[in-house]
């Protein structure tokens, strides 16, 4: 089944490297010290590459928004009301106790459906809450001239700050997962190939 | 599609919100040269410190030129002004003139050898004098003579090129006074170092360049505008408030962690006044908070550790479920 679009692909791994770089160097930065300098990416390094990754990430995102109107591959992000909540439930309840005892996935893909609730609700925080509020945090940091200076009697670059890395954290945890959950295919590589080739294995 | 909608007016009203305008706060202060009468002090020399002012407190002056028979007005030059009441609030308001010059100088017109007369230095009235041990004259006395600036001092440098002894006034800095601080001193370095007149007065060098120096240094405003040249231009001294010991360029600080990090130089340095404070919502080097943030020094250690247990048990559940899968796998065979 034909899923993952040429433009979908060149989008995701693009997000990918930048992420990875972005992780990298996010956490030289924030942990560099003088006794560990070697263990992490030197910090004027760091902020080179963090900020030449934030700019083509900001840009691969505006080209994931701009195809996801463009095209249909936005409807797989729309969240119905209806039996939503029991049907995260039911995913939950596959991924934690059914899978093992051999029973069906609940929500197979089809191309209606390409993501199961538990993976919609996780996707649209992560790419419509976290990334908007990690690229606008990110730009505050950037450009500390535009952030406003206190915020009800707080720095706002702490609570900038903290926001960027509060969601750049979430968005590595959810990387984590997202990489993890992706061996859960019919073999632990087939979700990886079809990223690669477009199409999905059924399993 | 309205959803989206709805979404992107959500985005843009975030951008809108963070994005709004701090005029002014970044902008260092600059004060008025031309000073208001708000000095309460009554100098006992006032009557002969003005004969001085009559001339000197101004930019314009006017005398009767015996030889001519007639008033002479002229402007006086710019390095003689001293605006009296600038000096009336500086640290030296109690002084007569003539204490510092000679007493020849109230014979007008003055006479040309005055201009050559010798010109005392902070530690000849401050050396030694137990009244001022507690800002330690002979430490910054002992730190300038090794510092690159007093290699010019042939060519005549000396204390007066970064303070002006009519106009000084101590700054002790605190929470709420160090922006004032930083633009302050940051000014006595550029005073030389951004106006090619006086920089040519002691170097030989074709042009001078701030900016163009720093290129390197990302963020370069807000570098400028909250840290003083002197964190990276001098060496650390812990036994003074103000490090005199100015480095040569080659050995300034360059690695961006001997500020970014948790034991970050600015503790020794800008922030040294009440280092010992520390902020109780886990943030290393609190302090900083006050007045600025510092990428690296200011990490917060509640956050750290919560990451830490979150991003440990998100490696333990996928760790379990992989054995789980193992289990399951083995038992189908």
């Amino acid at each position: 089944m034909y899923l993952y679009p040429k433009w979908i692909r060149i989008w995701h791994v693009i997000n990918a490297l930048m992420f990875l770089i972005l992780i990298i160097t996010g956490l030289s930065m924030q942990y560099t010290d003088k006794e560990n300098a070697s263990y992490v990416v030197g910090f004027a390094k760091a902020v080179r590459w963090h900020n030449f990754a934030a700019l083509v990430l900001v840009l691969s995102y505006i080209l994931f928004v701009t195809g996801n109107i463009l095209t249909n591959n936005g409807r797989y992000y729309r969240i119905g009301r209806k039996d939503f909540l029991s049907n995260m439930g039911k995913q939950f309840k596959y991924y934690s106790s059914g899978m093992f005892k051999g029973e069906k996935h609940p929500f197979p893909v089809t191309e209606e459906r390409k993501f199961n609730p538990l993976q919609k609700l996780t996707y649209v925080l992560a790419m419509y809450v976290a990334f908007p509020l990690l690229i606008i945090s990110g730009i505050g940091l950037l450009l500390p001239e535009i952030t406003i200076t206190t915020f009800f009697g707080i720095s706002g670059l702490i609570l900038t700050d903290i926001l960027h890395i509060t969601m750049g954290f979430f968005l590595s945890i959810f990387m984590v997962i997202h990489i993890y959950t992706c061996t859960l295919g019919a073999k632990p590589t087939s979700l990886f190939w079809g990223m690669i080739s477009g199409y999905h294995r059924e399993e | 599609m309205k959803l989206f909608k709805f979404r992107i007016i959500i985005l843009f009203a975030l951008i809108f919100i963070c994005s709004f305008p701090s005029a002014g706060s970044f902008l260092l202060k600059t004060e008025n040269a031309t000073t208001q009468d708000t000095t309460s002090f009554v100098s006992p020399f006032e009557a002969d410190n003005n004969r001085c002012f009559k001339c000197h407190g101004q930019e314009k002056y006017e005398y009767t030129n015996a030889n001519l028979g007639r008033q002479v007005k002229a402007m006086m030059c710019s390095e003689r002004i001293i605006y009296k009441n600038d000096f009336y609030l500086s640290n030296h308001k109690s002084f007569s003139c003539t204490d510092c010059h000679s007493a020849e100088y109230v014979k007008f017109p003055h006479s040309g050898e005055l201009r050559m007369e010798q010109k005392y230095n902070c530690i000849d009235c401050h050396g030694g004098d137990e009244k001022f041990a507690q800002y330690h004259f002979e430490d910054i006395e002992a730190e300038y003579q090794k510092s690159t600036h007093f290699k010019m001092e042939g060519d005549g440098f000396s204390c007066w090129k970064c303070h002006n002894p009519h106009t000084y006034k101590i700054s002790v800095r605190n929470k709420s006074n160090l922006k004032e601080t930083i633009a302050y001193d940051n000014a006595i370095c550029l005073n030389c170092h951004s106006d090619f007149n006086r920089f040519q007065l002691l170097s030989n060098k074709k042009e001078i360049n701030i900016i163009q120096k720093h290129e390197w240094l990302p963020n370069q405003t807000s570098h400028f505008a909250n840290v003083r040249c002197i964190e990276c231009h001098t060496l650390i001294n812990n036994n003074i408030p103000v490090s005199h010991l100015i480095k040569p360029k080659k050995e300034a600080v360059r690695l961006c962690n001997e500020c970014h990090s948790k034991n970050s130089l600015l503790m020794a340095s800008l922030y040294k006044f009440e280092s010992k404070e520390q902020r109780r919502d886990g943030f290393f080097n609190g302090i900083i908070l006050n007045a600025s943030y510092v990428i690296g020094a200011n990490r917060n250690e509640y956050l750290n550790l919560i990451s830490l247990i979150i991003f440990v048990l998100v490696l333990g559940i996928i760790g379990i479920h992989i054995i789980l899968r193992i289990r399951k796998k083995r038992n189908n065979y």
